[in-house]
């Protein structure tokens, strides 16, 4: 059991685990960050999905030895205040969920989509988000969502500025 | 709210459910010897492991539990109008995705005339919430929304009196809306004003006035999910996120097989790890973990040997074991329907049909897997879980721990969906025991691998289809023999004169339970599929061949405005090929064209087209997302899904193994919906799915035959 500081949403966390131990464990059950899921432990869900130094990761096979030092953002870092991230608003306006269990990977993973796609075609979209699965089958909503909110961020990036 | 007291009145019945979807929740039975107090303490610091060997194939029946329950007439124990006018109903029903939770506030809203932001639901808890059967069976429409408008309805009068007395006005002179009730003179005043908070008192009236359904003005809109906002930035607590003071982590020790009996179990490794429990009681072992990352390891230390029983079925023989092992009388079936003399039609018919179609076991894989948190506290046991059957789950745990069902309270938080999948409590009656033993509470969430192994599923079935139709191209009889798949959808739609359609119950290796649309995927897709094939045979549209054979106008009409949709018979472009299907269940109306395009491997699916009518549309933007999903999952079916075993183990029991419809899988859909406000409002969650298959697999034969086995193949 080694100690391990953990850069999650900007701030550093001290944590006590094994270095192969899973990040979504420590991000669930030690620091009380229980938007990202557990679906299959098997990095094929994308329920867990995080952002690493900004990079789409399943959090659930990603071990804790592997991040340190490096930034950690979950589905809890979107929102600023009351001001949902515009892929959150986007799912909500596309009402892109039914039970909502997959929707903080989903919002994750389109993150992580438009920063490196920032007009993505459907095919673009159905690749990097293949991984994710919404077992619910609201794929045709999401993507409206993942549409939507690619067009509001083109239109407000220099609102929002370049982090988002 | 205290707890609703169960003394009359009660509401009268409104559920009349197939004993079939009752029967197929199978818990997993334990037999704990609480009593023996045969844990042993290893640690100081209470580390506890547990051996189990649960009993692989539950085939009890869940009958006969919770029977004496029912639902109380009280207002006070369905609505609750606050100070400042804000409106909490409550139901034994659960949120599982299928978006009840905004349906039914949308009753309460229309009814109570209260702006829909106003009212908030109190769902599936045991102690708060009345006594419900379950969430399945598509019946919190047609069933639970009549309460809620009933008792709103009720409310809004009671309240109507209540400020003619306090105006001593004339009480035709009064109206409610917005949250108030409306006098002479323009005065008004706030519901909360009138209850002051306080219970509102009597009971639900039989026949209170409601709107018509034409008059609707919340019902019939495309509400958004009332608590939408907590899914999208992760703050909503599914029941795999609660956490508890002094919670800690389990884990059951699994057999490594179906029907294996433990040989040996040594613990040493899984007790040197600090504060770890084992726990072995009886058939169940696990342990309990400081944190999951803990048990995780200590479940792993764990050395079991296990012996499993040699010569099980496979599933490649699967389809002759059932046929070769009937469950016997008394069982889930019943008799066979006969109508007519089908020996006599067959004599006379002038062509005659057989086939077989066989259904493979598949799984629900719900994204949230089995969850519960369980908390002993002054003798009573409180579990939050994930299950469709809160109550059902409350006498499980209640039979389990010998303890009255006063002593348990079961909460479920909207959960990661179920489909059928979650009507058992054996997670909570796990966890239950795991915090027993550690004298904490104990979260306990399964792995994937443990969803898809020790969860049930969708029965596998034989399905044999022997038709014939006379010289008028009229069917002129129909038998239907369906092993083990179940009843639901059994029946044809089609007016056929001579007919026989029987259930034949039998043993199933694999533990089997409910599914969404239950035995109705199953069937329509052998029947669509007969149906399909007697048209080809007969050069006959398929559209036509059917409609030659319906009275039934709702169906009539669904098969119509798909075809129109689909601009059947011709599909979209050159290569393609179309094919439909049609059918009702639960008391909707579902038909279904799928339009695909040969690959080199096979086929794809280019474009789905489905009609629907479920009476009046309470929500369309809810019921549209509800039947583009059941399309979604139809796909899964239709196209892949398969659960693979043999020699009692699963072979592809994972999530990277069993493939589920993802992103590049969905097609185009397209979504007709017939809303019929003339007709009462019928369960929407299930029957959407039920069409999706044969409509592929028609289309399928365009290009070569296709196997009699799901997903659908060509030879």
């Amino acid at each position: 059991m080694a100690r391990h500081v953990l850069r999650v949403n900007g701030k550093d966390h001290e944590v006590d685990a094994e270095p192969g131990d899973s990040l979504l464990s420590l991000l669930r059950d030690d620091l009380g960050l229980t938007g990202s899921k557990f679906g299959c432990g098997e990095g094929f869900c994308g329920a867990c999905t995080v952002l690493i130094d900004g990079q789409l990761t399943r959090s659930c096979v990603t071990r804790v030895g592997a991040v340190a030092g490096k930034a950690i953002a979950t589905v809890e870092s979107l929102a600023a205040g009351d001001r949902l991230h515009p892929v959150q608003q986007a799912f909500l306006d596309a009402e892109a969920f039914q039970c909502g269990y997959c929707t903080s990977g989903m919002v994750m993973a389109t993150v992580a989509l438009l920063k490196n796609t920032p007009n993505p075609t459907e095919q673009d979209i159905a690749r990097v988000m293949d991984r994710n699965v919404c077992r619910c089958g609201t794929y045709p909503r999401i993507v409206d969502a993942i549409k939507r909110a690619a067009q509001q961020m083109r239109t407000t990036t220099t609102a929002v500025g370049g982090q988002r | 709210m205290s707890k609703i007291p169960s003394a009359p009145p009660v509401l009268p019945s409104t559920s009349s459910i197939e004993p079939e979807r009752y029967e197929l929740s199978e818990p997993l039975r334990y037999r704990f010897e609480l009593e023996r107090r045969d844990f042993v303490k290893l640690f100081g610091g209470g580390l506890l492991v547990l051996v189990a060997a649960p009993a692989a194939l539950a085939q009890e029946s869940g009958r006969g539990r919770g029977g004496q329950n029912q639902q109380p007439a009280e207002l006070a124990a369905w609505l609750q109008i606050d100070g400042n006018g804000h409106v909490t109903g409550s139901t034994g029903k659960v949120e599982i995705g299928q978006n009840a939770r905004t349906a039914l506030a949308q009753q309460i809203a229309d009814e109570l005339r209260v702006p829909l932001a106003s009212v908030s639901l109190v769902m599936g808890d045991t102690d708060r919430t009345p006594y419900d059967m379950g969430t399945f069976g598509s019946r919190t429409t047609p069933t639970m929304a009549p309460v809620m408008a009933k008792a709103a309805a009720t409310a809004r009068e009671m309240l109507i009196d209540q400020a003619g007395a306090r105006w001593q006005a004339d009480r035709a002179s009064l109206a409610a809306r917005d949250g108030r009730v409306f006098g002479p003179g323009g005065k008004s005043i706030a519901y909360g004003e009138i209850t002051k908070g306080q219970a509102l008192t009597g009971t639900i009236v039989a026949d209170p006035p409601q709107q018509k359904r034409t008059d609707w003005q919340i019902r019939g809109t495309a509400a958004k999910k009332l608590d939408g906002r907590a899914f999208v930035t992760g703050a909503h607590e599914f029941p795999s996120d609660i956490k508890r003071p002094g919670m800690m982590y389990g884990h059951v020790i699994r057999p490594d097989g179906y029907g294996a009996t433990l040989v040996t179990l040594d613990s040493a490794g899984a007790t040197k790890i600090p504060g770890v429990t084992v726990v072995h009681d009886g058939d169940f072992a696990g342990v309990v973990a400081p944190t999951e990352r803990d048990a995780k390891r200590a479940t792993a230390a764990v050395r079991a040997t296990w012996n499993v029983p040699a010569g099980q079925p496979s599933s490649r023989t699967i389809f002759t074991y059932l046929k070769e092992n009937p469950e016997g009388e008394g069982g889930r079936g019943g008799r066979p329907t006969v109508t007519g003399d089908v020996a006599a039609a067959r004599a006379q018919a002038s062509r005659t049909f057989e086939a077989s179609y066989l259904i493979p076991y598949i799984a629900h894989v719900p994204l949230e897997p089995r969850a519960a948190v369980a908390e002993w506290q002054d003798g009573k046991l409180t579990v939050w879980t994930g299950t469709q059957r809160p109550f059902g789950v409350r006498a499980e745990l209640a039979e389990a721990f010998h303890l009255p069902e006063d002593k348990v309270r079961v909460i479920m938080p909207d959960m990661g969906s179920g489909y059928g999948g979650k009507h058992t409590g054996e997670c909570a009656i796990e966890a239950a025991r795991l915090a027993k033993a550690a004298g904490r509470p104990v979260k306990l969430v399964w792995t994937r691998a443990e969803e898809f192994a020790w969860a049930y599923f969708r029965p596998a079935g034989v399905i044999d289809v022997r038709s014939g139709v006379d010289a008028q191209g009229r069917i002129a009889f129909w038998e239907f023999d369906n092993w083990n798949s179940g009843t639901a959808g059994i029946q044809t739609p089609y007016e056929i004169a001579n007919r026989r359609i029987a259930f034949h119950p039998a043993k199933t290796p694999l533990r089997q339970g409910s599914y969404r649309g239950l035995a109705a995927t199953a069937n329509h897709y052998a029947r669509e599929m007969h149906m399909d094939e007697m048209a080809r045979a007969l050069g006959a549209d398929a559209v036509e061949f059917r409609l030659r054979h319906l009275k039934d106008d709702r169906l009539r009409n669904v098969l119509t405005a798909v075809a129109e949709k689909a601009k059947w018979p011709k599909p979209s472009a050159a290569g393609r090929a179309l094919g439909i299907a049609a059918g009702t269940e639960k008391g909707s109306y579902v038909a279904t064209a799928a339009e695909l395009s040969k690959t080199p491997s096979g086929f794809k699916v280019e474009r789905i087209v489905i009609a629907f009518e479920c009476g009046a549309i309470v929500n369309p933007d809810g019921l549209k997302n509800q039947v583009e999903g059941a399309v979604v999952q139809g796909l899964g079916g239709a196209l892949f899904e398969a659960i693979e075993f043999a020699d009692g183990r699963l072979q592809n029991g994972t999530m990277e193994q069993y493939r589920v419809p993802r992103f590049k899988d969905v097609p185009p859909i397209d979504v007709v919906l017939l809303d019929r406000r003339d007709l009462p409002s019928a369960g929407a969650g299930e029957t959407p799915l039920v069409c999706v298959a044969p409509a592929i697999g028609s289309a399928a034969r365009a290009f070569g035959k296709v196997e009699a086995r799901l997903p659908v193949t060509l030879a």
